[in-house]
């Protein structure tokens, strides 16, 4: 029991200290830009320990279809040390932030030859033992098209015009329906007056409407009985 | 009477076969060794069949969007043919589905005709044409021809 209890104390004290110990870097995946363009590259980390004075930041790059990486940027003491002899002299700008855990920096004025990979180191001292985190940049004459980006919108906006059109012209039946019956309406209103005051007048005229449909009926009934 | 419904029934729907063969079958360019757009392009290299998705540009797409209008306003004027079929009165005629199998031709022929004029930006010129462009140019006078009979057409009873 006792040997359990000190076995287990000691994995305890073992595991603990070196998860506090593991600091993790974040930094994006893949970052796609334009010829000439900016482009800002974040790196923060994430670590048990207070922000401590000695924090470091570094970033290395390695071109495309090159295996040697090159270091181009260095935080530490509190103070940034941009490339001045590299690809990204007088290119590159440091707009992180330490005291945040942000370590981010800005490249100009991009070219074709900046594709590649950087990485993020970053260190929190006492808390060092960690992975360092890589983000790749693609550099774009222009930004390509997604396939079927186009093709939606032209079909999108053709069965709108569609649907936009047989809306209106239902709408269009519906409102001269309404303005014709409010019309018929207000004569019918007018006629009962009449009908009413006048007691022994003749019969109040028929609507014109009604005596059409009859019209019209004595007609099929001939057209019928002429077929037959 | 009925033998001119089935004929004329027939003709559009011959038409709309050739739509879709037409837009599924990714064959509208082709050479000895591959066949390319609208949607893949496949190709027969030492390691047998393999196929890539089709390039992403403006006119590609173009085309592919007007030929699933096509399709789309053809389906729709075979449906609206039966039904003015059994709700017109006597005398009238098909103007809508007349109407939307005209639009749907015009559809076809600036699919075929954007394609024709802009595939040789993407296109080798050793390549030729596919059946599949063939198929297009062919659906389109007889998706006219139907439209136009739809809308000369009269309703007896």
């Amino acid at each position: 029991m006792l040997t359990f209890l000190a076995l287990a104390s000691v994995v305890l004290l073992g595991i603990v200290p070196e998860r506090s110990q593991a600091i993790v870097i974040y930094t994006g995946w893949e970052r796609h830009a334009l010829v000439g363009s900016d482009i800002r590259l974040s790196c923060s980390f994430f670590s048990w320990r207070w922000t401590s004075e000695d924090v470091t930041f570094s970033w290395t790059y390695r071109p495309d279809g090159s295996r040697d990486s090159i270091s181009i940027f260095h935080y530490t003491g509190g103070a940034a040390y941009v490339d001045n002899k590299g690809p990204f002299r007088d290119r590159l700008e440091f707009v992180g932030n330490p005291g945040r855990r942000d370590g981010s920096i800005l490249l100009k004025n991009l070219e074709f030859a900046d594709n590649g990979t950087f990485t993020c180191d970053a260190k929190n001292p006492p808390d060092i033992v960690g992975r360092p985190s890589s983000v790749r940049l693609l550099v774009f004459e222009k930004v390509p098209i997604q396939a079927g980006v186009i093709t939606g919108a032209i079909i999108g906006v053709v069965l709108g015009l569609l649907v936009l059109i047989v809306v209106i012209y239902y709408l269009m039946r519906f409102l001269v329906a309404r303005r014709v019956f409010s019309l018929s309406v207000s004569k019918h209103g007018k006629k009962k007056k009449e009908g009413s005051q006048q007691r022994q007048g003749p019969a109040p005229p028929a609507d014109p409407s009604k005596v059409k449909a009859a019209a019209s009926e004595k007609k099929k009934q001939e057209s019928r009985k002429d077929k037959k | 009477m009925l033998l001119l419904l089935l004929g004329i029934i027939l003709l559009h729907v011959a038409a709309l076969v050739l739509l879709f063969v037409s837009t599924i079958v990714s064959v509208w360019t082709s050479s000895e060794t591959s066949t390319s757009d609208l949607w893949y392009n496949c190709s027969t290299s030492n390691g047998g069949y393999h196929c890539d998705p089709a390039s992403t540009g403006e006119w590609i797409q173009a085309v592919q969007a007007l030929m699933i209008l096509s399709i789309i306003f053809s389906c729709l004027s075979l449906f609206l043919f039966f039904c003015q079929l059994f709700t017109l009165q006597k005398g009238g005629r098909f103007f809508l589905t007349g109407t939307f199998q005209i639009l749907a031709s015009l559809f076809v022929m600036s699919g075929a005709i954007i394609y024709t004029v802009t595939s040789p930006d993407w296109v080798a010129q050793t390549d030729t044409f596919g059946y599949s462009y063939i198929l297009a140019w062919v659906a389109f006078p007889l998706a006219l021809i139907s439209g136009l009979i739809y809308v000369i057409l009269r309703k007896r009873e």
